[in-house]
This record gives C-alpha cells, structure tokens and sequence, in this order.
C-alpha cells in the first residue's frame, strides 16, 4: 500500500529562508536512506505560497488569487509518496522525518486505489 | 492486532534487517545474529509499554542489541581460551570489540547479509525464504501466506536454511572482486524469483501473491542502492516495476487474465512506469546496458510508453529480442521474437521463426507455441490451421480462464470457412 506523506511549512520556509547547511545535509541523507530502504516512490517539496496561486470555486465561478497567503501552518510544503506494509510503518518513516526536517506537522494518507483495485 | 504491536511490527520490519546485518557482522554467523535480534525485540516488548516507544526505536535497539553481542563474544572468547590451554585449536572468531562501537558503513552491512541469504550453497526456496525473512523483515507467518504453505513448514525451512550456512562454514563477508559477479547475479536471481512467484501466480489469494511483486521490487530497490553503479540490478529494478504497472489492469473482475492487447491501459501505474523508466536510463547511461535484464526492461519500456498496441515501437522491441536471444538465449525468448517480429514486420515474418520452434522440446508440452501460430495464421488468413493451433494449445494449458479464452479463439477462426492466403 502508498502512503503519501506530506508535511507543513513554517513561518521560515514561507518567508523564503533557506534551511541550514546541516538541515540540507541531514535531509539529502534522509532521502537517499528512504530511497535506499526501497519504499521512496516519489516526492518534491514546493516553494512559498508567493510564488504559487489558489483556485476557489463559488457557484461555478473560478476565482484565481496569487500567493502568498496566510497561515503558513495550513500550508503543504512538499510529500513523498511510500511504498509500505502498514499505516504504522509509513508513520515510522514520517516521525524520522519530522526529527531530521526539524518540521512541525506531518500528515500520513493512505493513496487511494481506483474501485476494482 | 492493537497499535501498539502494530506500531512494534513495523518498527521490526523497518529496523530488524538492518539490526540483523549489523549484528550478522559482529558475530558472523546469522542464525546467531537472529536470536540476538529476536531477544533484544522480545525485551523491547516488554519495556516499552511501561517507558513509551523511544523517538529513535533504531538507536534503542541497537544499544540493547549491543549488550546480548558483546556477551555472547566474551563467553565465546573464554572458550577459546580454555580450548587453548587444553591446546586444541579452535576456528578463528573474529571478536573485534571496536567494531562493536565503531560506526561501520551500514550499506555494507545489509549488502554482506543480501550475500549471505543469497549463498549459493542454500538451494533458491532456502535463499528465497531466508532473503525475505532476514533482508525483508516479513514474519514467517507472512512469508507462508505468501508461498501458501503453513507457517511450521515455512519455519523449518528458515531455520535448515540458518543451519545450512552455519553448517558450510558460511559466515559474514563481501564477497571479492572476482567472486563478486556471480554472487550478485545469485542475489538478483532470488529477487526475481520471488518478483514471478508473485506475478505469474494462478492460484491462491492474488492480492496477498501481488505483494510478493512489492516485496521484490523493495529488494531490488534495496540493493540498487547498495549496488548503484551496476547497470544489470537497474535493468532488474526497470523490469519488475515496468512488469508490475501492468498488475491492476491484468486481471479482469472475476479474476481472469487480460491480455496486453485488451488492458485499459488508463489503469497502468504511471508512478511505477516513471520509476522503472529512470532506473533504465541510469542503466543506459552506465554501460549502454546489454546484459539480459536490462535487456528485457527496454522490452517492458516499448510496452510501457506506447498508448496503445499499435502505437507501440515494434521495430526497436524486434531488434532488443534480436540482441536477447544473443545474449540469452532460451525458447521462450525466441517465441517472444517471433511474437514481435510477427507485429513489427508482419505475420510472416513472425510465423517463419515461429515454425522453427516447432521442433524444441521445452515448447512442445507448453500451450504459448500453438497459441502464437494460431494468432499468426489467422492473421494469415489460414483460418483453418489456426483453428487447430488454438484447439492444440486449449487442451496444452491447465488455466481454466486461459482455456477458455483459447477455445474462444479457435471459434472464431471456425467462423472464417473460406480460407484463403493472405498477407499479414
């Protein structure tokens, strides 16, 4: 089963400042270990909301705003998709990440089959 | 099971193989190495729920692994000695305390293990199952689900298979540079092995057979990562997870298989296709990549990046089996040649290889051959012989859905009552 893991920005990473050399370091470590284990599918991590948009739909009217926006917190900053036996396996797999990211909120969610599946 | 075993299982399947090679390393011998394992989980168990799961599960393990090691070597250390002073020479241990605290690489580690399960003094069930036990870190209980067998028998196996290698003297080693070929090629054969058990699987539970496919593609990951500067274990990567895109759209609603010809290919995982699509272009880029798996994942990647059958590159896959069957040659592959050929150049050129296959035995009891000069001749026109051919391969195979679709075929053909030479 996929899990996709996705965690949240802080106010740091939606003002643009780049994390630390040693952040950086113990990432790119991470993902060549998630990788190395055979369970990292896919991921990317995105840039601030400045650089991004949000659609809204009211009534069938699509209305298209430019970032940034407010509450960093509620904001996705990148996911890795996991390839894993359990639930509690991939969370295993996200608390590393939270310790090693320094990140402050990490949402685990079981990838959908399409029916027949 | 509740979360918190839940929680646990996971934790020993993300942790254990690396404990295990770790620990494999220190001691040498790996059903020793497991026990340890094994121990140092079962005290974890029980201190846990009273402490809560420590932040870092890998670093605790390690520690308390740590300890039941190092004890075992002192005791093993005072047999030596007494074993000297009544003068007899014991084997060799290698009790080198630093590496107890010394961070090794732990790649090296794992790929010493990878070796180990994989020694070709176990026979492929024995290597098959232990790869998955100690590299996997499944339960025995979910291996003998896998294999439909119970789970005693699938223990026993397990544990003949730790012995076999205590027995033959087999202890923990990286292999050399002149060995090193033929014990990687040993290491992607039991990957592979347990990738087909998976996917050619006619019988049993198929969700619980397709995670065998899973479990292979990990390992084949695993060691792509260990191994990453060899262009055959990407080819092997390539191959399982180009094969396993197709999985989801192989298996009609009743169970029964689709032919690539009719497979909705909306349902092929274009996660897995991407992945195995990057692992083959870092093959290429490695040597240009003409060894057998490579070889066969550009085959699944003609498949996999065509819209549709007609859309596919049938001259670069008639040219790719052209250099398979060089390289590695086998019935089966010659009968897929003639399947491309017959697609690429059309039917002729397809059933005149296809005709010389006629006289191989390993083709002779198996229902591909007539299955493939039927569909060639009725391409041809030459409806009535393709009739035969279908009728030959329905009574050859012992699918009963496959069955079914053969004599389907074969009415179709009867169908067409005025035959007539035609041209593919």
């Amino acid at each position: 089963m996929r899990y996709m893991v996705m965690h949240y920005e802080d106010d740091a990473m939606e003002a643009g400042e780049p994390p630390s050399a040693e952040t950086i370091e113990a990432i790119g470590s991470f993902i060549t270990e998630l990788s190395n284990s055979g369970v990292l599918l896919t991921g990317e991590g995105v840039g601030p909301s400045s650089q991004g948009a949000r659609l809204t739909v009211d009534g069938g009217h699509i209305t298209v705003t430019d970032g940034p926006f407010a509450e960093a917190k509620e904001l996705i900053a990148g996911f890795a998709i996991l390839e894993v036996a359990s639930k509690e396996e991939a969370i295993e797999y996200a608390k590393r990440w939270v310790n090693i990211a320094g990140v402050t909120k990490v949402d685990v969610r079981l990838v959908a089959e399409m029916p027949g599946d | 099971m509740d979360g918190f075993e839940a929680t646990v299982a996971a934790i020993w399947r993300v942790e254990a193989p690396r404990l295990v090679a770790r620990l494999t390393r220190l001691v040498g011998d790996l059903a020793v190495a497991e026990d340890i394992a094994q121990d140092t989980f079962v005290t974890a168990l029980g201190r846990w729920p009273a402490t809560g799961i420590p932040d870092n599960p890998g670093g605790w393990l390690w520690s308390a692994a740590r300890f039941g090691a190092i004890d075992l070597l002192r005791r093993r250390d005072r047999q030596r000695d007494k074993y000297q002073t009544l003068g007899v020479s014991p084997d060799k241990v290698d009790t080198d305390m630093d590496l107890i605290v010394e961070e090794r690489d732990m790649g090296d580690d794992l790929l010493g293990l990878i070796f180990m399960t994989c020694h070709p003094v176990l026979g492929p069930e024995a290597r098959v199952a232990l790869t998955l036990r100690s590299v996997g870190g499944l339960t025995t209980a979910e291996i003998s689900k896998a294999y439909l067998t119970s789970e005693a028998t699938m223990a026993q196996r397990i544990v003949r298979a730790k012995r076999a290698l205590t027995t033959a003297g087999v202890r923990f080693e990286l292999p050399d540079r002149r060995e090193r070929a033929a014990r990687l090629a040993s290491v992607m054969e039991v990957i592979y092995l347990i990738f087909n058990e998976g996917y050619v699987a006619t019988a049993g539970d198929q969700w619980v057979r397709a995670d065998l496919c899973t479990e292979a593609m990990r390992l084949g990951r695993v060691l792509s990562g260990l191994v990453p500067d060899n262009p055959e274990v990407l080819g092997l990567v390539a191959l399982m997870e180009l094969q396993a895109s197709r999985l989801r759209a192989r298996t009609g609603p009743d169970g029964q298989a689709i032919p690539l010809a009719d497979q909705d290919r909306t349902r092929w995982d274009r996660l897995l296709i991407r992945h195995g699509l990057n692992a083959l272009s870092r093959a290429d880029s490695l040597d240009g990549g003409r060894g057998p798996y490579v070889l066969q994942a550009k085959i699944a990647a003609c498949h996999a990046r065509a819209s549709s059958l007609d859309a596919t590159d049938w001259v670069l896959m008639a040219a790719t089996y052209d250099t398979l069957s060089l390289v590695a040659p086998s019935p089966v592959v010659e009968l897929n040649r003639a399947v491309a050929l017959g697609m690429a150049y059309g039917a002729a050129a397809g059933l005149a290889l296809a005709d010389q296959l006629v006289a191989v035995p390993a083709l002779c009891t198996n229902h591909l051959l007539p299955a493939v000069r039927g569909e060639l001749l009725h391409r041809l026109g030459r409806h009535q012989e393709a009739h035969d051919e279908f009728q030959r391969a329905a009574a050859l195979t012992d699918n009963e859905p496959e069955r079914h679709t053969l004599l389907g075929r074969a009415r179709d053909c009867a169908g067409h009552d005025t035959p007539h030479a035609g041209v593919g």
